[in-house]
């Protein structure tokens, strides 16, 4: 018997409605008992007083780029960056090389995975082939090797048509939908938010607007369709208000915000720096304070990093040749305390829901629990500790952020997956 | 000025410019000279890397440095490690590393210049960057206006075409208002965006050419930058230059000493009609030949010994 009893911390758990001071013993793998001064018997012990145990974070966007872009990021160090940052579970987006839009690639994800990574791994697979946006993929195929959502991020389709399919498809399947919602023909050429300091640098725009169009246009369809439809790192206050009419009206739609867009907006964008560069661009500043009250009013489910690691070659180009995209394992937690629980915006309950509760409900993983019988996923994490962020330690084999020397208030301190623990703040 | 180089007119105050100026029109009756050379940068070597293509401001730049006595090399994108997949910054490294005084400019990003000034050590000018700013083009045409007006101050300027994509309106809008001019910006809407109003509260819009040219002290026309959207964002030629071109009915309008400015590459009979790039008012070749004026202050003012 393998026993592992995590003592004093405080234990909190939105799935069982739990805030208290107790004792979280796991046996081979999985949660056993959780209570005040539980008997230590054979158990390894690590005492965690003054921080606090939940569900283990699940991180419903990133980009692990294996296979296909391995000098960036792999499945094992994208793994290793996840855990540092107190993630347990990722889902990786199919816009690998090739596309993960057939069950031997999301096979080979999973296997890689489970021997290199020490989080969990659940791919998500294509919408379309090689997301070229004409036929579907096989996503009962893509399904039934391990995929817990559909997407084809980055490249969306554009096709109103192809998107119904899909989405009366995947309502059959009960499988979730996720969109990368931005039409291409507003957004093309574009570099970072359409409005003033887009102007003034004289760089071309992406236009709120762009993303309002197929966030409205997936509404509808999930409607017609009875999908399950998340958007994807919703950026915007117009599509934040479609997200919430749908809510009213009963739908099955679900929305994240990554902590860049809750956290800088297009005016932070400075000198060129393509650390500030990605997609959807740093918004307004009405845009950013419309996720705030989305994030506390419970309009948004989730916090995902979008975590898109990019080699320093790649980033360190001229602007507009710059690829879109930062790096977020690392700091998500730190920003999520820093600028949300620390402001007085949310509780610790609704953080531990938007990063673990409400991502597991999403994907459709039996994760984001504590209760006894589930699976060991933790996330220890402290409120107190002043910490800044040096992307040069990073377990990332990319450094595109723009929170180097960031300081923060609160971080991840120790993370276990299915009862180890995989990764120790020093 | 900025300790080194120059990026941009916008980071610049009233001053920096009026400094450049005013040496500026030290260097203008020596164009019309017939010896011209002089020896204030010999020794010195000047870089000029052009990503995209120039005719006027790349002679205008290598004339300037000639006329002040520095060795001068010009490299153009075609021909060189660029083709090879050599990244901007390795190619600029690469150059540095040969010790030049200073490096000229063009490229086709906006910020290119920003970006390799983060890493170089060597003073960059800014000879246009995509459609960010054109700084030696707007203090041209600064100089040009006070060949004319007593002052920048309270004057009325429109500029009139592209502005969105015109790194000449920028740097323009940056400087005429830093010295109190009012400017009317006029084109079509897609090409006239009304965040453009918040640069300073001294600028305004419209879209009828009419208006903007009613009691304007200076008109300054600029090319539809065809090569950066591919097409007018109307309809046609034909519709732009009805709408938005600039004929000689229009300047009835004007203030009677109005005058006519054009950056060129000026296209006749697509926004300025023919009879008004050549009218007398029209001072398009003195603001080509007060752009050499102009380059050898900047340059001169790099060099703090000088």
């Amino acid at each position: 018997m393998n026993e592992l009893l995590i003592q004093n911390g405080r234990i909190i758990d939105p799935s069982q409605r739990l805030d208290l001071h107790a004792d979280l013993l796991i046996r081979d793998g999985r949660v056993a008992a959780i209570g005040e001064k539980l008997p230590v018997g054979t158990a390894k012990c690590i005492d965690v007083s003054g921080c606090i145990v939940a569900p283990g974070f699940i991180d419903l966007h990133c980009h692990l780029r294996e296979p296909g872009k391995e000098h960036a990021e792999t499945i094992e160090s994208g793994g290793k960056a996840a855990v540092a940052g107190g993630f347990t579970s990722v889902l990786c987006m199919p816009n690998t090389t090739p596309v993960n839009d057939n069950p031997a690639l999301t096979h080979f994800i999973i296997q890689t995975a489970k021997q290199k990574s020490p989080a969990n791994v659940f791919p998500v697979g294509a919408i379309s082939e090689g997301s070229r946006g004409e036929r579907l993929a096989p996503i009962a195929e893509l399904q039934e090797a391990g995929a817990v959502a559909i997407s084809d991020d980055g490249i969306p389709v554009m096709s109103a048509a192809l998107m119904w399919r899909a989405m009366s498809y995947s309502a059959g399947l009960g499988i979730t939908v996720i969109d990368h919602c931005e039409d291409l023909t507003l957004s093309a050429g574009g570099q970072m938010h359409e409005g003033y300091t887009a102007i003034r640098y004289g760089l071309a725009g992406i236009s709120g607007t762009s993303e309002d169009i197929m966030v409205a246009r997936n509404i509808l369809l999930a409607e017609k369709s009875g999908a399950k439809f998340h958007v994807a790192h919703l950026s915007t206050a117009k599509s934040l208000d479609l997200v919430r009419e749908a809510k009213r009206r009963g739908l099955s739609v679900s929305c994240e915000v990554t902590p860049h867009h809750f956290t800088l907006t297009d005016e932070d964008v400075q000198d060129y720096d393509t650390n500030y560069k990605m997609k959807p661009p740093l918004r307004s500043q009405q845009d950013r304070e419309a996720l705030l009250q989305g994030l506390a009013d419970g309009t948004v489910d989730a916090i995902a990093t979008d975590h898109a690691p990019h080699a320093g070659s790649e980033k360190m180009q001229e602007f507009d040749q710059a690829p879109f995209g930062i790096i977020g394992f690392e700091t998500a937690l730190g920003l999520a305390l820093d600028r949300l629980y620390h402001k007085g915006l949310i509780n610790l309950n609704r953080l531990v829901e938007l990063l673990s509760t409400n991502p597991a409900r999403i994907a459709g993983i039996d994760r984001g629990t504590l209760k006894p019988g589930s699976v060991a996923d933790i996330t220890i994490f402290d409120l107190e500790r002043r910490w800044t962020y040096d992307v040069n330690q990073t377990q990332s084999r990319s450094r595109n952020t723009p929170f180097h020397g960031t300081s923060f208030l609160g971080g991840p301190v120790a993370t276990i997956v299915a009862g180890e623990i995989v990764w120790k703040a020093d | 000025m900025q300790s080194r180089g120059l990026l941009g007119i916008e980071p610049l105050t009233a001053e920096d410019i009026q400094k450049i100026l005013d040496r500026s029109r030290f260097y203008q009756p020596l164009q019309a000279r017939t010896g011209k050379k002089l020896t204030s940068l010999s020794g010195k070597t000047i870089l000029h890397l052009f990503y995209e293509s120039s005719t006027r401001t790349r002679t205008s730049f290598e004339i300037a440095a000639k006329r002040l006595g520095a060795d001068t090399l010009s490299i153009t994108a075609k021909g060189s490690s660029v083709d090879k997949g050599e990244s901007l910054l390795d190619t600029m490294n690469t150059l540095a590393a040969m010790r030049p005084d200073a490096i000229v400019m063009r490229h086709a990003s906006s910020g290119a210049p920003h970006f390799l000034a983060r890493y170089l050590e060597t003073p960059i000018i800014n000879a246009g960057d995509g459609t960010h700013e054109h700084p030696t083009q707007a203090l041209l045409d600064a100089l040009t206006i006070l060949d004319h007006k007593p002052s920048l101050a309270g004057l009325r300027v429109a500029i009139i075409g592209d502005i969105v994509h015109s790194r000449v309106a920028r740097s323009n809008l940056h400087l005429l208002t830093k010295f109190g001019a009012q400017v009317v910006l006029c084109g079509p809407p897609p090409m006239v965006p009304k965040e453009l109003e918040r640069f300073s509260p001294l600028v305004s819009r419209t879209f009828r050419i009419e208006e903007a040219i009613t009691d304007a002290d200076v008109i300054m026309m600029l090319r539809v930058q065809l090569e950066r959207h591919g097409s007018y964002l109307v309809s046609s030629a034909n519709e732009y230059f009805r709408f938005y071109g600039l004929r000689l009915e229009h300047l009835k309008s004007a203030k009677p000493d109005a005058i006519v400015m054009h950056p060129g590459p000026i296209n006749r009979g697509r926004e300025i009609s023919s009879e008004v790039a050549d009218f007398p008012r029209s001072v398009i070749l003195n603001q080509v030949e007060n752009g050499v004026a102009v380059r050898m202050a900047v340059l001169d003012l790099l060099f703090p010994s000088n």
